[in-house]
């Protein structure tokens, strides 16, 4: 009973910072918003008996990518309002496609025939020693390669950034 | 266990929630005008997949959806660092990221 009390916490606050990420009208509130919403989902993990995704999900996304994104929003001083914010025919259809989307994919959730699912009774999963099983045994070749990937991005992102030689 | 991912209930409810992150993501992309901002969209929709993955794997008591989710992550990172380059680099040569002013490749 109290799991689906702070489920119902947790989901209302990362569709608010979500829908504050949209809506908000100077990028760095975006981005603060944004993070809210991530550590509402790591939140979500940790109710989902995956604690490792979680501790994981905060380190890569509130303590990498967000930290990222906010060092280039005040780099480039974007801080500021791009073009007029006033309403107009984009941003309606914008919104009506939006809702439609949800629309369409409850609707195809709802003709799922989810709930004959019978649940194996294996519960000890998520922590960090079933993923580094699984991650090291059938799952060996991806994660080599998505290093190789990393090392990639890397080498592309410094490589794009850097000012061009005269 | 939650009840909320219970077999035994007809609804589940992180199901709904997560199609609703991935339409609020969506509609970003198409509301906003600022790249910057369109790139975090992007992040909200793989968090909403990720979320799915992960509700799904409690679900079954399997753990590939969260080694899936690992992959999506990596993807996420690398696709976030590139992204913030191109950002950078289109500041530096037009002095904007606003999505209006990019339309030399429209036909």
């Amino acid at each position: 009973m109290e799991s689906t009390i702070v489920f119902y916490l947790l989901s209302a606050l990362s569709v608010i910072s979500a829908l504050f990420v949209v809506f908000s009208r100077s990028p760095i509130y975006s981005v603060l918003s944004l993070i809210v919403c991530f550590f509402t989902i790591a939140g979500h993990y940790i109710m989902l008996n995956a604690q490792f995704l979680a501790i994981i999900h905060i380190i890569v996304y509130a303590g990498a990518i967000m930290v990222l994104m906010l060092f280039t929003v005040m780099l480039l001083n974007l801080n500021k309002e791009l073009g007029t914010h006033k309403f107009n025919l984009t941003k309606l259809m914008a919104v009506i496609t939006g809702g439609l989307m949800f629309l369409v994919i409850i609707a195809s959730v709802k003709s799922s025939s989810l709930a004959n699912y019978q649940a194996p009774a294996y519960l000890n999963i998520g922590n960090a020693e079933d993923i580094g099983m699984k991650l090291f045994t059938d799952y060996l070749l991806p994660f080599e390669i998505s290093s190789v990937l990393f090392v990639s991005a890397m080498i592309s992102a410094v490589l794009l950034a850097k000012k061009e030689v005269k | 266990m939650n009840p909320i991912t219970n077999p035994e209930s007809t609804t589940n409810w992180y199901l709904f929630l997560s199609c609703l992150l991935f339409s609020i993501g969506v509609m970003g992309v198409l509301f906003r005008k600022n790249a910057l901002i369109i790139l975090m969209c992007i992040e909200l929709m793989l968090n909403a997949v990720n979320l799915l993955l992960v509700s799904f794997s409690a679900y079954s008591g399997n753990t590939d959806g969260q080694t899936f989710v690992f992959f999506i992550m990596v993807v996420a990172a690398a696709e976030v660092a590139v992204g913030l380059a191109l950002m950078v680099s289109i500041y530096r040569n037009i002095g904007s990221i606003d999505i209006q002013s990019l339309n030399k490749l429209k036909w």
